[in-house]
């Protein structure tokens, strides 16, 4: 018996997975469990409940990997400081005391901090280091369906790495090459979003979002100043446009006269134009520098098979452009790309790269769906609700599909709690809200009246994988939402020469397809293809909504309102259900109709969260 | 104890033995700086942490 447990903290996204001989049993992130969004701190919860699923105490554990090298990362910060000073003294005076005092010791306030879990735990030799990048290259490979891959990570920045390339083969995994720090396509990514108005390490996915209604106006200013990519991809920043390096902000006022604004100030200023336009151009900038990687990386080491992670992993929009250049035969992208599956990578690193541990190796992929978070027996549901004093019937299995498809059929805005809750950002058909895409209102009401964010933000489709084709322009797998392609040109409707005049959001009132709700304004998509092996009742739902309506697309957009984490418990789904305007609520057989609750239990809910 | 072998092994295997100097003169002025503030409840800073 060998259970390893990964550990990912102290950053943004704090998470734990546990795994046995190799295989995936659960993984959550903190943040579903305290409901503070991209939680940091140590993940007392999400140890908890791996440790609970597979019901073992802490020393149990035969070794508990964190999934980066402090050591390392203090060594960053000293050469940076010393070359760029005196520059950066201000930052240099903040961060060294916090270093010395917690983060240079961080083995020894794990051990402390592990004790919550189980206090008499006092094996120290049990707690190993994984190397930031080596983690999310290990999430990316072990878990894919390929023998054989190329494995390319890109985030802000780990240790040194920002970029990295390795290649797996079988239960090998070997780094090959690295981009280092200030050099970073996540930081230029941050520094854009930073710039627009959004939060960075959490607004990103808005700046995409934002892209397609603009214009790549500034994409030559962008290579021609900041930014100078080589033929195979790899690149340099020129630092004397940003500032993270050595100072608290992201960007400096050489990067604002560049551009000749200063960043939006996301309480008082709204979004223009220029956003948009900045949004379109800094995406596009991405996209290439992805796509020359890729055609770099295939070209040299003739491998069909990509793997991807780290945080720009999560850019669906590039990932799709990878795929439709058709670079590669296949393609997977770890669905907790970010830093919370740097615990599922540690731990596998561990077993297979360290102890040099065999490699099952699953034809679809070992994530299970990425199911792998906490589950709910249909009782604890049933007293749950009960205690919240919640109005339900409780339906047989054929009845909860049938309900609910009438329901979206209706155009009801569904809330969807079944099974085990998903790990990594997106919401899967296990915590989501679901709705008719062939609603010409549903992005809208959803937007504003469910969600409380901002009216531009689309919506993804779940779509049955058999149909994939005849709705999409994809031809592959995507369970994960990690692929953005467009609509197919038989359900599109184009637009007419007024409508194509329309500015930014105005285009969003025009009804571009047979799915309105999921079509962006430039008839893209970010799809999750559903298979019966993986969500068998959401599969059965979706199936029976396409019996009715002879369409095998919903809108899927995760459970939860602006700025709250994805709901975890029952609990957590009621309070959201009562503190929007969600009609509809099913959690495992159990059926709720809003109109039928009591009014008293309505709350505010939003003011709750900080606005990401 | 643990900690300093600890830190040696690494200036071993890192070869960066330049950084020793930097270190200890960073561990007198940290050392300094802790006592004198008393909290390390430090701004986000987006490449420190």
């Amino acid at each position: 018996m060998s259970y390893t447990l990964g550990i990912s903290a102290f950053y943004h996204d704090s998470a734990a997975t546990l795994i046995y001989e190799g295989k995936i049993i659960a993984a959550a992130q903190e943040e579903r469990f305290t409901r503070i969004k991209h939680d940091s701190n140590y993940p007392y919860n999400a140890i908890k409940f791996v440790l609970n699923f597979a019901n073992l105490k802490l020393s149990d554990v035969d070794s508990i990997v964190f999934y980066e090298k402090p050591f390392l990362k203090f060594e960053r910060l000293l050469e940076t400081y010393v070359a760029f000073a005196p520059k950066g003294f201000i930052q240099f005076v903040k961060a060294v005391p916090l270093w010395l005092r917690e983060k240079l010791f961080q083995k020894k306030m794990l051990m402390n901090l592990l004790k919550q879990n189980q206090e008499s735990f006092n094996n120290e030799e049990k707690i190993l280091f994984s190397e930031h990048h080596l983690s999310h290259a290990a999430s990316a490979f072990f878990p894919s369906p390929f023998k054989e891959a190329i494995v390319l990570t890109a985030d802000g920045v780990g240790e040194w790495a920002t970029t990295t390339v390795a290649i797996g083969k079988g239960k090998d995994l070997e780094i090959k090459k690295e981009i280092h720090f200030p050099h970073s396509l996540g930081l230029l990514y941050s520094a854009f979003t930073y710039f627009a108005g959004f939060k960075v390490n959490s607004g990103e996915y808005k700046l995409m979002g934002l892209a397609p209604y603009g214009e790549p106006k500034y994409y030559d200013k962008i290579l021609n100043n900041l930014i100078d990519v080589k033929e195979d991809g790899s690149f340099r920043l020129d630092q004397s446009y940003f500032n993270y390096a050595t100072g608290l902000t992201m960007t400096n006022q050489k990067f604002h006269d560049l551009f000749g604004e200063n960043p939006r100030d996301p309480n008082n200023e709204k979004i223009t134009e220029f956003h948009m336009d900045i949004a379109a151009s800094i995406q596009k900038v991405t996209e290439e520098i992805m796509l020359k990687l890729s055609k770099s990386l295939k070209e040299e080491y003739k491998i069909n098979n990509l793997c991807l992670a780290g945080g720009v992993a999560l850019n669906c929009v590039a990932n799709g452009k990878i795929i439709k250049e058709k670079i590669f035969e296949n393609i997977w992208i770890q669905p907790a790309a970010g830093d919370a599956g740097g615990s599922l990578g540690a731990a596998l690193a561990f077993w297979h790269l360290e102890l040099k541990k065999d490699r099952d190796n699953n034809p679809k992929d070992a994530m299970h769906g990425s199911y792998l978070g906490p589950e709910y027996s249909q009782e604890n549901i049933e007293k749950e609700l009960k205690n919240l004093g919640a109005k339900f019937e409780v339906l047989n299995d054929k009845d909860v599909i049938e309900k609910t498809s009438d329901s979206l059929t209706k155009g009801h805005a569904v809330g969807w709690f079944q099974g085990r809750m998903e790990f990594g950002p997106r919401a899967l058909g296990g915590r989501s809200i679901l709705g008719d895409a062939r609603s010409e209102s549903m992005q809208k009401n959803l937007n504003l009246k469910v969600k409380y964010r901002e009216s531009f933000r689309p919506f993804a489709p779940s779509v049955l994988r058999e149909d994939l084709q005849d709705w999409f322009e994809l031809n592959c797998d995507s369970p994960y939402m990690s692929l953005v392609a467009n609509i197919d040109s038989k359900i599109k409707n184009d637009m007419s020469n007024d409508e194509k005049k329309l500015f930014g959001i105005e285009k969003l009132n025009i009804k571009r397809s047979e799915i309105p709700a999921v079509t962006h304004v430039d008839y893209s998509a970010r799809i999750q293809t559903v298979h019966k092996e993986t969500n068998h009742r959401y599969y059965e739902l979706i199936k029976n909504f396409k019996e009715k309506t002879n369409c095998p697309v919903i809108v899927n957009t995760s459970f939860n309102v602006r700025g709250e984490p994805i709901v975890n418990t029952p609990k957590d789904a009621f309070n959201c259900f009562m503190g929007t305007e969600l009609d509809i609520l099913v959690i495992g057989n159990c059926y709720l109709e809003k109109k039928k609750q009591d009014e008293a239990l309505k709350k505010d809910y939003t003011s709750k969260f900080e606005v990401d | 104890m643990d900690f300093i072998k600890e830190v040696w092994d690494y200036f071993k295997e890192r070869k960066k033995y330049w950084l020793i100097p930097i270190v200890l003169i960073l561990m007198i002025m940290g050392g300094l700086i802790i006592v004198s503030q008393g909290t390390t409840i430090a701004p986000f800073i987006y490449t420190i942490f």
